[in-house]
C-alpha cells in the first residue's frame, strides 16, 4: 500500500482493495465493502445508480456519434473518452453547481454533467470556435489544449474562492502525461502553500499519445502529491462509485478548509488519442483486451443486474435517451456553420484597438471587392 | 556516400536529413514527444528509433521546458541535440529555456560553450487544425539575439537546411511548414553544403515587383506570380529561407531591379518579419523604391478557428491586391479611408 491519505486524514485509514487502489465495485460487478469509503456513497440510491448508468451510456454514445461524425468529415478531429466514462462521470456528478471545473480536451463527459449543451461540445472540433460556451453559465472553463496549463488556473480560482469566503471548490482535470509539465508541479506547490480548495483530478489513462505512463512516472502518480504536502488518493477509475466516493472525500476536505487533494483515477483510453492517431503503432491488443474486461459500463450494469435493477424498462429508457442525444448531436453538428468573416476581429480586446480596427476596416474593403465593388 | 536522387515529400526529405546527421555524427541525438515508436505526429522521425536505437532517438516525458533545458545540458556535455516540438503552439512552455538560456550561453561564457542545438518546429496554418496547432511564432525567436531562425519551402531545401542546421554550432530554430509536409520534390542528398544556411533564394525572376516570403507561402507566391504574369505583371519571388539573419543583399539586388516590394508571411502583422524586411529594404535602397513597401500577413488576432483561417491566411488574391497597391493599380484600398 503506497500513498494514501492515511496520516493526513483519519477518515481514510484502510480502504484499498487487493489492487492498490480504492475499489467499491469489482470488474464483475460485485459490490465490495470498504469501511473507509462506503459512508461517502451510502446515500446513493438505486435510482441514482440507474442514473449513473444512464450517464455512462449516454456519454459513450456521444463519443461514438462524434467519432462517426469525424469519420464522415463533419468534424476535423475528435478526442475520444471511450473507457474513461466512469472517471469523468463519477467525479463530475460529485460536484456542486457552484464548483468550477478546469479541464483539458478529453473531458466531454464532465462537460455533459456540467450542463454544457452537447452541440457546444462540437464547436471546437468543427472549427467554428475556440471555446464553445460561456464558462460562467456552466461552472466550467473552456478546454485547455496546452497540456497542464489549466491546473494553475484551477489553483488560482480556488484561491479566489477562499478569499471570497465561499466553500466552492475548483477541480483541475488532466492526464498522466500532464504530470510531467512544470505547470502541474507548480500548481501543486501553490495549492499546498496557500491551502487552496482545489482538487487535482488526474485521469491516468496509461498513455500520453504514444508514450506509456512509465515514461512520465516511475512510481504511482498519486505518490507525487504527498511530496508537495498534498494528500492523495488512488482510485479505480473504471469504478464510478469509487471515483465518486474519492471525489467527495476530496471536495469535503476542500470545503472544510483542509486544502488540496490529489486523485489519481486509474483508467484506460480504449480508443486512439484523437481520431488522427494510430495506436496500432505503439500498443498491443492484449492490453486492450485486458482493459475491456474492466469496462466501466458493463461493470455497473452487472451491479445493477445483481440487484435486480437492470430491467427491460431501464435498458429501454437508457437506449432511448442515448438515441435522442445522438440525434441531437448530429443535427446540431450539421447546423454549425462558419462564422461571418469579419468576426475574425471580434473579442481580441475588450477596449477599442486602433491597429486592429484599421485591419478590420481594410479587410472589409478587401472583401467588398468580391461583392462586385471596386475592381 | 553514393549520389542519391529521389522524389521525396518535404517531411521525408527532413527524415532523410536527420538520418544522415545521425549516421554522420554519433553525438547527434533526437529528442521529443512521441518521436520513437510513433515516428512523431507527422512521422518525420519515422523509423529512426528502430535504426539508431532509443539512446539516440529519445521519447521524452511531456515537458517542453525540460526537453529544451536538458538539451542545453547535453550540449554542455558535447552532444548535438535535435529537439522536436510537436506543434508550434507548444513551444511556449519551452520559451524561457530557449530565449533566456539557450540563446545566451555562448555570450555569457565568452565563447567557451557552444550550443549546437536544433529545435524543429512544425509551424503555420492551412490544415484546419484546432487551437495552438497553427501558429507562426518565428518573430519571437528572430527577435532574440543568439538564435538563428531558418525555414524551408521545398523538399530539397528542407533536406539540406536541416543538415546544415544540425551541423551549425549555434542554436537554430528550424521551422517546418506543416501544410507543405506532403509536397513532393526531387532531393539530391549529396549537396548538403550547397546551400549556405544564411542565404535567400530567388525562386522566380521578375522585373516589376519583388515579392519576399518564406516557408509555407512560397508556393502561394509562385501561384500569385503565375497569375500576375498572365496579366502582364512580372513578379520576382524571393524565398528568404533564413529569417535570422536575413539575406539582405539578395533582397536588395532584387528591389533595385524592380523598385517595388511586397512582403508576405502568415504570422501576425505587428512586430513581424515583414516590418523588419520593409525597414531593412527602405534603409538600404530608399532611392530605388517607386512605392511604399506593402505587407500581406495574418491579422493581429489570435490564430482563428479552422473555419475562418482562409480569411486569416494570406492567399494569392491578397498578395495580388498588394502587388496592385505597389504598382499604383486599383486595389482594395483605393479610396479607403481610416
Ligand atoms: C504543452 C503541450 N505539449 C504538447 C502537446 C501535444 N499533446 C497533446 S495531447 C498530448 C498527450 C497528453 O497526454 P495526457 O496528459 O496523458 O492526457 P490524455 O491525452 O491521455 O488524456 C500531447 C503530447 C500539448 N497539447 N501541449
Amino acid at each position: 500500500m503506497r500513498s494514501t491519505m492515511a496520516g493526513h486524514d483519519p477518515r481514510e485509514a484502510e480502504f484499498l482493495g487487493q489492487e492498490d487502489f480504492v475499489q467499491l465495485v469489482t470488474p464483475a460487478g460485485e459490490r465490495i465493502p470498504s469501511p473507509g469509503f462506503d459512508p461517502w456513497v451510502a446515500d446513493v440510491t438505486d435510482e441514482q445508480l440507474a442514473d449513473l448508468y444512464e450517464d455512462l451510456s449516454v456519454v459513450r454514445r456521444i463519443d461514438t456519434e462524434a467519432t462517426a461524425l469525424q469519420r464522415q468529415g463533419e468534424l476535423g478531429l475528435w478526442p475520444p473518452l471511450l473507457g474513461q466514462e466512469a472517471a469523468q462521470i463519477g467525479s463530475a456528478r460529485a460536484l456542486r453547481s457552484d464548483d468550477f471545473v478546469f479541464t483539458s480536451y478529453r473531458e466531454n463527459a464532465v462537460a455533459y454533467c456540467r450542463g454544457v449543451k452537447i452541440t457546444d461540445l462540437l464547436r471546437v472540433w468543427r472549427g467554428t470556435s475556440h471555446g464553445g460556451w460561456n464558462p460562467y453559465d456552466v461552472g466550467m472553463a473552456v478546454p485547455a489544449v496546452v497540456i497542464g496549463a489549466q491546473t494553475l488556473h484551477a489553483t488560482g480560482y480556488a484561491l479566489g474562492c477562499a478569499k471570497d469566503g465561499v466553500d466552492s471548490v475548483a477541480v483541475a482535470y488532466f492526464g498522466d502525461g500532464a504530470t510531467s509539465q512544470g505547470d502541474v508541479n507548480e500548481a501543486m506547490v501553490f495549492a499546498a502553500t496557500f491551502k487552496a480548495p482545489v482538487v487535482f483530478f488526474c485521469q491516468n489513462n496509461q498513455w500520453a499519445i504514444s508514450e506509456p505512463v512509465t515514461l512520465q512516472a516511475q512510481a504511482h502518480i498519486s505518490e507525487r502529491a504527498p511530496g508537495f504536502g498534498i494528500p492523495s488518493l488512488r482510485v479505480d477509475g473504471n469504478d464510478v462509485l469509487a471515483v465518486m466516493a474519492a471525489t467527495r472525500v476530496a471536495l469535503d476536505r476542500a470545503r472544510n478548509g483542509d486544502g488540496p487533494t490529489f486523485i489519481e483515477a486509474v483508467t484506460y483510453r480504449m480508443g486512439p488519442h484523437t481520431t488522427s492517431d494510430d495506436p496500432t503503432r505503439y500498443r498491443d491488443r492484449d492490453e486492450l483486451e485486458e482493459w475491456a474486461a474492466k469496462d466501466p459500463i458493463s461493470r455497473l450494469g452487472a451491479l445493477l443486474d445483481s440487484k435486480g435493477l437492470l430491467t427491460d424498462e431501464l435498458t429501454a429508457r437508457v437506449t432511448a435517451r442515448a438515441d435522442e442525444v445522438a440525434r441531437e448531436l448530429r443535427a446540431g453538428c450539421l447546423a454549425l456553420t462558419a462564422p461571418e468573416p469579419l468576426t475574425l476581429f471580434d473579442n481580441v480586446y475588450a477596449t477599442p484597438h486602433r491597429g486592429l480596427d484599421r485591419q478590420r476596416s481594410q479587410y472589409a474593403a478587401y472583401l467588398a471587392m468580391f461583392d462586385g465593388g471596386a475592381e | 556516400m553514393s549520389v542519391t536522387t529521389s522524389q521525396l515529400t518535404l517531411a521525408k526529405a527532413i527524415t532523410s536529413g536527420l538520418r544522415h546527421a545521425l549516421a554522420d555524427d554519433n553525438r547527434v541525438l533526437l529528442m521529443g514527444e512521441d518521436i520513437g515508436a510513433l515516428g512523431g505526429v507527422f512521422r518525420v522521425t519515422d523509423g529512426l528509433q528502430k535504426e539508431f536505437g532509443a539512446d539516440r532517438v529519445m521519447d521524452m516525458p511531456l515537458a517542453e521546458s525540460a526537453i529544451i533545458g536538458t538539451a542545453i545540458g547535453l550540449a554542455f556535455c558535447g552532444f548535438r541535440p535535435v529537439v522536436e516540438i510537436q506543434f508550434d503552439g507548444f513551444i511556449y512552455p519551452g520559451f524561457d529555456q530557449i530565449v533566456a538560456q539557450l540563446a545566451k550561453l555562448r555570450y555569457r561564457t565568452g565563447g567557451a560553450v557552444s550550443m549546437p542545438i536544433t529545435i524543429r518546429v512544425p509551424y503555420g496554418g492551412g490544415i484546419g487544425a484546432v487551437e495552438h496547432h497553427s501558429e507562426s511564432p518565428e518573430a519571437y525567436f528572430a527577435h532574440t539575439a543568439g538564435l538563428r531562425v531558418v525555414t524551408c519551402s521545398t523538399p530539397q531545401e528542407a533536406h539540406v537546411l536541416i543538415r546544415q542546421a544540425i551541423a551549425c554550432d549555434d542554436p537554430v530554430l528550424f521551422f517546418e511548414p506543416k501544410r507543405r509536409y506532403w509536397t513532393k520534390g526531387e532531393v539530391t542528398e549529396e549537396i548538403a553544403d550547397a546551400i549556405p544556411l544564411q542565404s535567400a533564394r530567388v525562386v522566380r525572376d521578375g522585373t516589376d515587383v519583388t515579392l519576399v516570403t518564406y516557408g509555407p507561402l512560397v508556393a502561394t507566391a509562385l501561384d500569385a506570380a503565375a497569375a500576375a504574369a498572365s496579366d502582364g505583371v512580372s513578379i520576382e519571388v524571393i524565398d528568404l529561407r533564413s529569417l535570422a539573419p536575413i539575406d539582405f543583399p539578395t533582397v536588395e539586388a532584387s528591389v533595385r531591379k524592380t523598385g517595388r516590394l511586397v512582403v508576405s508571411h502568415e504570422a501576425q502583422l505587428s512586430g513581424g518579419l515583414g516590418a523588419e524586411i520593409a525597414a531593412g529594404v527602405t534603409e538600404r535602397c530608399f532611392n530605388w523604391l517607386e512605392a511604399a513597401p506593402a505587407r500581406v500577413t495574418g491579422f493581429d488576432v489570435p490564430y482563428p478557428p479552422g473555419s475562418l483561417e482562409e480569411h486569416f491566411l494570406p492567399g494569392l488574391d491578397r498578395m495580388l491586391d498588394a502587388v496592385d497597391r505597389v504598382l499604383g493599380h486599383p486595389n482594395s484600398l483605393t479610396g479607403w479611408t481610416e
